[in-house]
């Protein structure tokens, strides 16, 4: 349980980290840790270099603009979910954040970690999704905006290249929406058993649309488009028929925890809950 | 290839030369030469090995030492006052919370980050707030009546001479 | 109980309690361990220390075809790499157990030739460095040829399988029968009889300390001293003298501050005969520090039976007879006392209830996994599961209320001393008193109405009753395998102060405190003036440890009687000092008098200093204040108490949420009520642990799957409500202080309550039972399936007397 020898860079800015990066085939960005090191003490990972983005300055922060909020790569989970700018404008991602992991892995782990690991039961998958957020990319050639959708590409594999970081995500504002996050715990890891992120726009009493995105469920979050499409323009009680279709076409996983088709039970339960409880956030 | 780096301990600053590799509660405990650090699981779960960095409770097994060169850390050692223990162990302390006590620095560690955010938690916020800690002997429940214990000392102005460094 | 005759009395009592026992007293070891100056095993280093580290089999079942070391020899700051080859003269892993017919396979050190689990090790590096001993353990390489693999304990049995050793041609390593009463009779005149099959899961102690080893050997002085992480420094010294073949005089072993042990930590294991001759090889200290990992693999587990289970009935509810049989999964090796535990689970199999006539046979069986062995309760848990869930089935199949059942089949408190059908006889109790005690600390009749209520409401809400009797003061000698009494000594320094030397080792349980509030009262001290010493055999008498719940009954017991002595040894000098009587010397605090005629006082303190300066003692008195008691018990000692828990399933996700536990124990007089409290919080958790979440997973190959903290879920200070305890107090007559022992209590009773309270919750639907752990899924299952299909009928009705009353229908509430 002690990782590999590796070697170990922290440069002070973007551009020197862009390069090391890019001089190493073999070279992995470690923010917090708390994503890369437990895959590096059980030597499933054994990258040669590490570039630590930790100390360079300018890459945590929260910052509202005219379309949204801006979240730095560095944003650990506490900031993230103690957050009175998301809380108050767009609450979805601060929500998820507060389930991740404890104290301890909330005050260490990072957005930007997080995402670039593409764990399949984390809860930051399923939270940027629903909200369509962008995430931002730097590499030397410049910077590349990335739709949550197209992010992320598998197990443990994103639309990242190997020289590029994750430098922000972008989200819009979600005022007047019903959102929420709603997570069944893995009792021993703290991972989403399934995770459902949902947010709710309504016209009048009825949807006018819905955002749900799903982990823990699949190789990889996903937005569960047959719910969203049964919701559109229905009232609220069309809730139970669409969040039955939270697994359509998806290809369930199964553990010792939970099975496949446990999974996919549970998937719908916590999607009708998840679903009724952004009805009822907005109504409040 | 090593680094050099310098860690301010419980108010000590310690430089040493180490692998990257090398994990932070590996420093405390080989370099420091401390004790109170424990390694319960390797795997982040456990919150045994978990210190203060920059003020904030961290699982010391998860971060390693050249990430925390130049930061200040705390260690259990580094909450009494001389004789004056912490309210925090006095709580653990008067309430029975610890048996074998392993697991009981973390315990406290992250006690300290929880009162440091949240001066009165009821007993499901002291529940989860330890959700990171592990304890095999005491059923957690004198923990959690430690914790309030604690809280209430800290909240007496009296026990803030004997506060978090 | 005798004690000398000559001891005088205790300083003033109030309430039948001493000045100190009977207080909610803090701690004294405490202050060291919340500053985190305390040593654990690893906390020590050794100047010129080496690191060593196990390459370990990857592999269930395979023959090892080579070992290559040479890049692990090669490796910068390795001193060496040594596989069976080399340690052909450390002798076998031990099984203390001796029974007839037992199959007892070689156990090496390091695998010969073949592996049988994964996690056996198979070769160790030693090196400069931790790092660099865990990087080379890794580049070990050993060619493996897999073999078929022995996991499920039924097909073991059967003609079709893998030998997990092929010299026995079975792998039925013990079968082990226990029959009293005319059971066939009880069977033919019962109106119902019931039956249950039930998985007892295998599951990890995990104390929060791994294990850990020190050695370092002086050969000059031929001595070897061993730190290590375990219950029994005694034991462990004799046996790792045999290991590596030094007379027991050159080995000590020290068990330092030790982070739990739940019976993890009372055995011999192979890095405790390799890590003291790697220090005799290399020269040097050598230390061994264990991952979780390898905790998981290549620590003992727990449990893991599989049980079929009847009980013979009359309609009102009378128990006739019981049969058992249980499969205990051995693993590949018996440890140390392997097969002795389900030996226990057969002892206790009448629970506390009278049973006319009983049948347990038990057979051990050999599969390719970790040994398993004691963890806390080691044996009854399992057989307080088997009993507290048949008769909890009995009582439903009866349409009776649990708790009324129970009531019915107790023994009377008037009956005891009680002999069991099992052959064992209880010292004392009160059953009644104490379920009726937990009755309305529960507020049963109220929980009850809200569970009416709530399946007006289409939910399932249950209540879970339990009962239990435990064994413990293990043991008397003759019904142990390494006997059963503890040592103490006990020696009043010049100055008044007090140093207890005890055989017992505790590791979290505070006998530092409680042994010295009982030393206290006795002498009119105050805790303060007495230091418990444990855990060093070069200062402390031979002893046998703590487990079993044995360490303030028998090593409590011990330090009270070599203290009777002292006193009666004060008190002749005292009496020589005041001419007065032996007889008419009490003590009083930090004094010794005269209680009759004119009242003539020394200080205690006095005293103590004639007994060293001995310038006026009477003759033929011996200077001096030391006295050693080995105590040796008469028998066992019975704790016993009722366990109420009510639940919520959210039938939907198969979730269960604890809505209340409250506990009643009686472990007979108590010293230290708040420590009390603190092992039965202990025990509840690892109960409910049980029945709820943890598990340990083979999977057919083999391995460990659920074998670190990610996937093995321990439970969290989130997963339980607060626990309302109270208790009764019956003491024990076999030993002076009346204590019984309450270590493992807590995690006896609150396993089958929790399932007999989510059985209960989900009666309406006919589930009458579910295996542990009753996670999410498994719930949700048996809820599917008794939604979609009748309920298998598992009782039988005796065909000559038909019941009219049918066994509970499936309906949704």
């Amino acid at each position: 349980m002690i990782p590999a020898n590796f070697d170990y860079e922290s440069p002070r800015t973007l551009s020197e980290a862009l390069d090391l990066l890019a001089s190493r085939e073999d070279a992995k960005v470690l923010a917090g840790g708390h994503s890369l090191l437990p895959a590096m003490k059980l030597r499933l990972a054994q990258p040669a270099m590490l570039v630590d983005i930790g100390r360079i300055g300018g890459l945590s922060y929260i910052k509202e603009f005219a379309d949204g909020i801006a979240i730095g790569t560095t944003t650990t989970h506490a900031e993230v979910a103690a957050s009175e700018a998301l809380l108050r404008n767009s609450p979805l991602l601060a929500l998820a954040a507060a389930q991740i992991g404890d104290i301890q892995v909330r005050n260490r782990g990072t957005i930007g970690g997080s995402l670039a690991q593409a764990h399949p039961a984390a809860d930051y998958p399923a939270a940027v999704l629903a909200l369509d957020a962008e995430i931002v990319a730097h590499s030397r050639s410049g910077e590349r905006v990335i739709p949550a959708a197209q992010f992320f590409t598998g197990m443990f594999s994103t639309a990242l290249r190997n020289d590029e970081i994750l430098t922000e995500v972008r989200i819009s504002r979600t005022t007047g929406e019903g959102v929420t996050y709603k997570k069944f715990h893995h009792p021993a890891s703290g991972y989403a058993v399934v995770g459902v992120a949902v947010r709710l726009k309504f016209s009048g009493s009825n949807i006018d649309s819905a955002a749900v995105g799903i982990t823990g469920v699949a190789d990889l979050a996903y937005r569960a488009s047959a719910v969203e499409i049964a919701l559109r323009g229905k009232p609220v009680s069309a809730i139970a028929d669409a969040a039955a279709r939270a697994a359509n076409g998806v290809d369930i996983i199964g553990d010792y925890f939970a099975s496949a088709e446990y999974r996919q039970h549970l998937v719908t339960v916590m999607t009708r809950r998840a679903l009724e409880e952004a009805a009822a956030s907005r109504r409040k | 290839m090593t680094r050099n780096v310098a860690i301010t301990v419980n108010g000590t600053e310690r430089r040493a030369s180490v692998e990257p590799r090398l994990l932070l509660v590996h420093f405390l405990r080989e370099n420091a030469g401390l004790t109170g650090t424990h390694i319960g699981c390797e795997t982040s779960l456990c919150g045994a090995c978990t210190v203060l960095m920059d003020g904030r409770a961290v699982k010391s097994c998860t971060v390693l030492a050249v990430q925390a060169d130049g930061r200040q850390v705390t260690t259990v050692e580094g909450l009494a006052s001389g004789d004056q223990l912490h309210p925090i162990q006095e709580g653990f302390w008067e309430e029975h919370g610890l048996q074998c006590g392993f697991c009981t620095p973390g315990m406290i560690m992250c006690s300290h980050d929880l009162l440091g955010h949240n001066s009165n938690p009821s007993d499901g916020e002291i529940r989860e707030a330890l959700n990171g800690n592990i304890c095999r002997c005491t059923g957690y429940q004198n923990i959690v009546a430690a914790v309030k214990n604690a809280a209430r000392k800290m909240s007496k102005p009296i026990a803030a001479r004997a506060g978090a460094r | 109980m005798a004690t000398p005759a000559k001891a005088p009395g205790r300083p003033s009592k109030a309430n039948g309690k001493g000045a100190w026992v009977g207080r909610r007293l803090k701690r004294k070891e405490d202050p060291r361990l919340i500053r985190g100056i305390s040593h654990y095993t690893d906390d020590f280093k050794l100047a010129g220390m080496v690191y060593c580290a196990f390459a370990r089999s990857p592999h269930a079942h395979a023959d090892i075809k080579s070992i290559n070391t040479d890049a692990a020899k090669g490796t910068p700051g390795v001193i060496g790499v040594f596989t069976a080859q080399d340690t052909t003269s450390i002798g076998p892993v031990p099984c203390a157990i001796q029974m007839p017919g037992l199959k007892v396979p070689r156990h090496p050190v390091l695998a010969e030739g073949r592996v049988r689990y994964v996690g056996e090790p198979v070769a160790v590096v030693v090196a400069e460095d931790l790092y660099v001993a865990r990087d080379a353990a890794e580049k070990v390489e050993v060619e493996y040829e897999p073999l078929p693999v022995v996991t499920d304990m039924e097909k073991a049995l059967s003609n079709d399988t893998a030998y997990v050793h092929d010299e026995f041609k079975s792998n039925q390593a013990f079968t082990h029968t226990l029959k009293n009463g005319n059971l066939e009779a009880a069977f033919k005149k019962a109106d119902k009889v019931v039956k249950q099959r039930m998985i007892n899961q295998r599951l990890c102690p995990l104390a929060m300390e791994p294990r850990a080893v020190i050695a370092e050997y002086l050969p000059g002085e031929n001595r070897l001293t061993v730190w290590s992480s375990t219950q029994i420094p005694h034991l462990l010294k004799t046996q790792i003298s045999l290991l590596v073949g030094l007379p027991e005089t050159s080995v000590r072993v020290i068990a330092p501050e030790v982070g739990g042990g739940f019976g993890s930590k009372l055995n011999v294991y192979s890095e405790e005969g390799v890590v003291p001759w790697l220090s005799m090889k290399v020269g040097r200290p050598v230390k061994w520090n264990e991952g979780r990992r390898e905790n998981f693999m290549a620590t003992i587990h727990g449990r893991d039976t599989i049980n079929d289970v009847e009980l013979a009935l009359k309609k009102d509810g009378t128990i006739l007879g019981m049969r058992s049989r249980v499969l205990a999964d051995m693993g590949a090796y018996h440890q140390l006392l392997t097969p002795l535990i389900p030996q226990l689970t057969a002892l206790m199999h009448a629970g506390c209830y009278k049973i006319p006539a009983i049948q347990i046979d038990i057979i051990g069986v050999f599969t390719n996994k970790m040994s398993t062995d004691a963890y806390r309760g080691a044996g009854r848990p399992e057989a307080t599961y088997n009993v507290e869930r048949i008769m909890d089935i009995a009582a439903r199949e009866l349409e009776m209320d649990p708790a009324q059942f129970r009531l019915k089949n107790f023994p009377k408190s008037k009956e005891f001393p009680y002999t069991t059908i099992t052959g064992l006889t209880y010292d004392s109790a009160k059953y009644q008193e104490s379920l009726a005690k937990a009755l309305k600390l529960s507020g049963y009749d109220s929980l009850r109405k809200r569970q009416k209520s709530a399946r007006k409401n289409g939910k399932y809400y249950g209540i879970g009753v339990s009962t239990y009797v435990e064994i413990c003061a293990i043991g008397p000698s003759a019904a142990t395998p390494a006997g059963g009494w503890e040592s103490a000594t006990v020696r009043i320094e010049p100055t008044g102060k007090v140093t207890l030397l005890t055989g017992a080792s505790p590791h979290g349980q505070g006998e530092e405190t409680t042994f010295a509030q009982l030393i206290a009262d006795e002498l009119g001290l105050v805790p303060d003036d007495i230091n418990v010493v444990h855990g060093d055999t070069a200062v402390v008498p031979y002893g046998l440890g703590t487990y079993g719940s044995r360490a303030t009954a028998v090593g409590g017991s011990a330090a009270y009687m070599a203290t009777q002595k002292l006193k009666a040894k004060m008190a002749t000098l005292a009496a020589h000092l005041l001419e007065s009587k032996p007889s008419d010397i009490v003590f009083g605090r930090r004094s010794l008098s005269t209680k009759s005629g004119k009242k003539k006082s020394l200080s205690f303190g006095d005293v103590v200093t004639a007994a060293y300066t001995a310038h006026k003692i009477p003759a033929g008195f011996e200077p001096g204040l030391e006295a050693t008691h080995f105590f040796e018990p008469s028998n066992f000692t019975f704790p016993f108490g009722a366990h109420i828990a009510s639940v919520e399933v959210d039938a939907e996700t198969g979730e269960v949420k604890i809505d209340k536990y409250v506990a009643v124990d009686d472990c007979g007089n108590v010293i230290n009520p708040m420590l009390v409290a603190g092992q039965i919080h202990g025990g509840l958790a690892q109960g409910i642990g049980q029945a709820m979440w943890e598990e340990l997973i083979y999977n057919e190959d083999g391995q460990l799957v659920t074998g670190t903290l990610m996937d093995y879920t321990m439970p969290k200070a989130h997963f339980f409500p607060e626990f309302v305890l109270d208790h009764t107090v019956t003491p024990s007559p076999v030993n002076p202080m009346g204590v019984k022992g309450v270590g493992e209590a807590g995690t006896i009773a609150s396993t089958p309550c929790m399932v007999n309270a989510v059985c209960d919750a989900l009666s309406p639907l006919g589930i009458r039972h579910i295996d542990m752990p009753l996670k999410p899924e498994r719930v949700w299952r048996a809820i599917r399936q008794a939604e979609s299909a009748p309920p298998k009928a598992e009782s039988e009705e005796s065909p000559k007397k038909q019941s009219k009353k049918g066994t509970a229908g499936r309906r949704r509430p």
